[in-house]
């Protein structure tokens, strides 16, 4: 059944989503919509509610108002598990690994929701659970190849580099086989070697398996280099949706980012640098960033937005 | 853009098996499929050892001893059970001792009208009948318990499963609906129940003198050492086969994270379920064998004091580690009757009560060895390879991982995005 008509109904659709913790509103009446095959991506100021946002998707929390749909069906009230079934799968802020398995065994995990194996074949090593049980381990051993981390297989995941533990959440979300992958923040923490690496894994989880792509994340060359279509939130409201391009140019988003009047400053300095750099570099393939993105990057403005405490009062 | 748009609704049921070439074999040795000869040499020394253990406590005299070892036994598979709930599932239970109590009275229950209804002859046999009718009530008992505690956890659940004991126990005691006949226990006066299959014949008919010490011959004590070893034995193997399956790891994810194994897809609820239901059973087993062994079921042998011993063998001996499990309970259970034993044997002759003192100060000798276990080795004696790992590896990302889980289950919200402490998020 849901082989039917895509070119009508979005992959996810947020009505109006709403959650809110007492009196506020994390998430803050948000329509937004992805489509099959699109790397969107949602940014925002750190408390803008992006990772709400993905919680309310993948059913960790339940919106107070309005409602979020996959595949045209709400995703209130189902439990996360029922979720990942339907083909929603994630990675954590915070690296959330089982961090005392082995990779291959975090990976494992991962199968679970395609496998149906119970106690009984499990007591009785019955010819179907050996097979599937098998099956779950070369499955998983590919994914785990797919994200470049076949010679760690059977390393403790907590020993792994960092770069490598965000990897290996990604070929543990992917080997639940979903049609969306929601990476919250996958290259924070990166050098710019892993990042320009983690833009090729996404390409690929998006070119090569036809996975729909949603992430947050807050390094604007990633965000910028991955995304066709960017959302962003600020206090929980949507404040600004668009192509890279537009997002880069909106004043209501550098407003959210640096406060009100900064537009002005940031025009100034992108058009300076601009003209400096308009014969340098502009033929050179992705994934080197155009010079906007580097703009936006340099100063550390990305991560440490200066009304990040005024936020936190309101 | 558009072949993309149509895979994506078009997925076939492996995705890695269509998609992607297939990966090297990188995981040649999976757990528990290999054994190193050495181990199998030290295995089968072992199980011979086992096996001639009661012909050569016979042959010194020392009967009791053989009716420990079958103690210990009892406690191991109760303890294999607890196991799986504590170790492998992370959910901490108190009250081990009601599943105990509802596999024996079950037995009793089961086993006395039905060896009457068969007669003589048969009579024996009620004992399989209510072995497995013993396990099949606990594991029920375990599947209801299951229901009100699923959204429980920690602290929270060991005060629930506590709680759940001491009821069982005070209904026992108190004749609840007139089945448990109260503190006498069953079976009720008059009722008897039949010696378990083959015992009399056993008992007539082997006799093997080897020399003037060593005979092989069946007291029920001797008979009841082989049946909880050959229960002991099929515990082993259904829990390890467990623990290593699909379903094994589901527990360990719980263990771990509970919210990254739900995204992940991992149906907690059922998964929890199974860890009560599969470890109420081996409580029921332990049981029914322990009531037709001791030949009674009365209240006081499942009180709160032996749930302790339980759990205790379990976080001795090392969570989640079934080696773990069986020194823990040749400690715990092992340690306080051998210091009777000594006591009994060997300081009889001394000045006079001495041998009643050291008896006495037993569990208070058992209490400190406790005390000097969790100091240095608090991971247990034998610990399993990933709850080591979970002990000390990964320090503080570890508790805040369970403190948000803590959160999410009572229904506060953790905050918003980024308030969980410990991420990696600045890094």
């Amino acid at each position: 059944m849901s082989e039917t008509s895509t070119a009508t109904t979005h992959l996810v659709e947020a009505k109006s989503a709403t959650i809110a913790f007492g009196g506020l509103r994390a998430v803050d009446s948000v329509d937004l919509h992805i489509d099959a095959g699109e790397i969107v991506a949602l940014i925002g100021p750190n408390g803008a509610g992006k990772t709400t946002f993905f919680n309310l998707l993948t059913g960790i929390y339940t919106p107070t108002e309005g409602e979020v749909l996959f595949d045209g069906r709400s995703v209130s009230g189902v439990k996360p598990h029922v979720i990942a079934a339907r083909g929603i799968s994630r990675t954590f802020q915070n690296i959330r690994l089982f961090k005392a398995m082995t990779s291959l065994e975090n990976v494992m995990i991962g199968r679970h929701v395609r496998t149906k194996s119970g106690p009984f074949g499990a007591t009785f090593r019955t010819p179907a659970f050996r097979r599937e049980e098998a099956q779950i381990q070369a499955d998983a051993e590919r994914w785990l190849e797919f994200v470049g981390l076949s010679q760690f297989a059977n390393e403790i995941a907590s020993s792994l580099p960092y770069g490598a533990q965000r990897r290996l959440e990604i070929a543990r979300a992917l080997a639940t086989e979903p049609k969306l992958i929601c990476l919250d923040e996958p290259a924070a923490g990166m050098n710019n070697k892993e990042s320009a690496e983690l833009n090729q894994l996404i390409f690929r989880i998006r070119d090569e398996l036809g996975i729909t792509v949603l992430l947050i994340e807050h390094d604007m060359k990633v965000v910028m280099n991955l995304a066709e279509r960017i959302y962003v939130l600020d206090f929980g409201k949507l404040i600004a949706q668009g192509t890279p391009g537009e997002i880069q140019a909106n004043p209501a988003v550098i407003e959210a980012y640096l406060g009100k009047g900064a537009d002005a400053i940031v025009r100034e300095r992108a058009e300076a640098q601009a003209a400096a750099e308009t014969d340098a570099s502009r033929g050179s393939t992705p994934p080197n960033a155009s010079a906007n993105d580097d703009l936006l990057e340099s100063d550390g403005i990305i991560m440490t937005p200066p009304n990040a405490q005024a936020k936190e009062d309101a | 853009m558009t072949t993309e748009r149509d895979n994506i609704n078009s997925e076939a049921p492996s995705l890695a098996a269509d998609l992607l070439p297939a990966a090297k074999p990188m995981f040649k040795k999976q757990r528990g499929s290999k054994t190193s000869p050495l181990k199998v040499i030290l295995l089968v020394i072992l199980a011979l050892a086992l096996i001639a253990a009661p012909i050569i406590f016979q042959g010194f005299g020392q009967l009791l001893l053989i009716r420990i070892f079958a103690i210990v036994g009892l406690y191991i598979i109760l303890a294999m059970g607890l196991n799986i709930v504590v170790g492998y599932a992370g959910l901490l239970d108190f009250g081990r001792m009601a599943f105990y109590a509802f596999g024996a009275y079950a037995a009793m229950l089961i086993g006395v009208p039905l060896a009457q209804a068969l007669g003589p002859q048969l009579g024996g046999w009620a004992y399989v009948v209510s072995l497995v009718g013993g396990a099949i009530v606990s594991s029920l008992v375990g599947f209801l318990l299951s229901l009100p505690v699923m959204r429980l956890r920690g602290d929270y659940l060991a005060i629930v499963t506590l709680g759940f004991g001491e009821i069982v126990r005070i209904c026992l005691q108190n004749n609840f609906l007139g089945l448990s006949n109260g503190a006498q226990g069953l079976p009720r006066t008059g009722q008897t129940l039949p010696a378990p299959p083959g015992l009399d014949w056993l008992k007539m008919n082997v006799y093997f003198p080897i020399n003037d010490r060593f005979v092989i011959e069946f007291s029920s004590n001797v008979y009841w050492y082989y049946i909880i070893l050959i229960l002991l034995v099929v515990a082993i193997i259904v829990v390890r086969r467990q623990d290593n399956s699909r379903l094994g790891r589901s527990w360990a994810a719980l263990r771990e994270d509970e919210v990254a194994a739900a995204a992940m897809g991992v149906n907690t609820t059922r998964a929890k379920t199974w860890a009560f239901v599969l470890g109420a059973l081996w409580g029921g087993v332990a049981g029914a064998t322990f009531s037709y062994f001791q030949m009674v079921a009365s209240p006081e042998t499942f009180n709160f004091f032996n749930s302790v011993l339980v759990l205790a063998i379990v976080v001795i001996g090392g969570m989640g580690s079934i080696p773990g499990v069986i020194v823990g309970a040749l400690a715990i259970q092992g340690i306080p009757e051998f210091i009777r034993w000594f006591a009994q044997n060997f300081l009889s002759g001394a000045a006079s009560g001495i041998d009643k003192t050291v008896s006495n100060y037993r569990n208070l000798i058992l209490g400190l060895l406790m005390v000097v276990m969790m100091a240095i080795r608090p991971a247990g004696l034998i610990p399993s390879k990933r709850i080591k790992r979970e002990i000390h590896g990964a320090g503080g990302s570890d508790g805040s991982t369970r403190v948000e889980g803590d959160v999410l289950v009572n229904g506060v919200p953790a905050g918003i995005e980024g308030a969980t402490p410990g991420g990696g998020e600045g890094a």
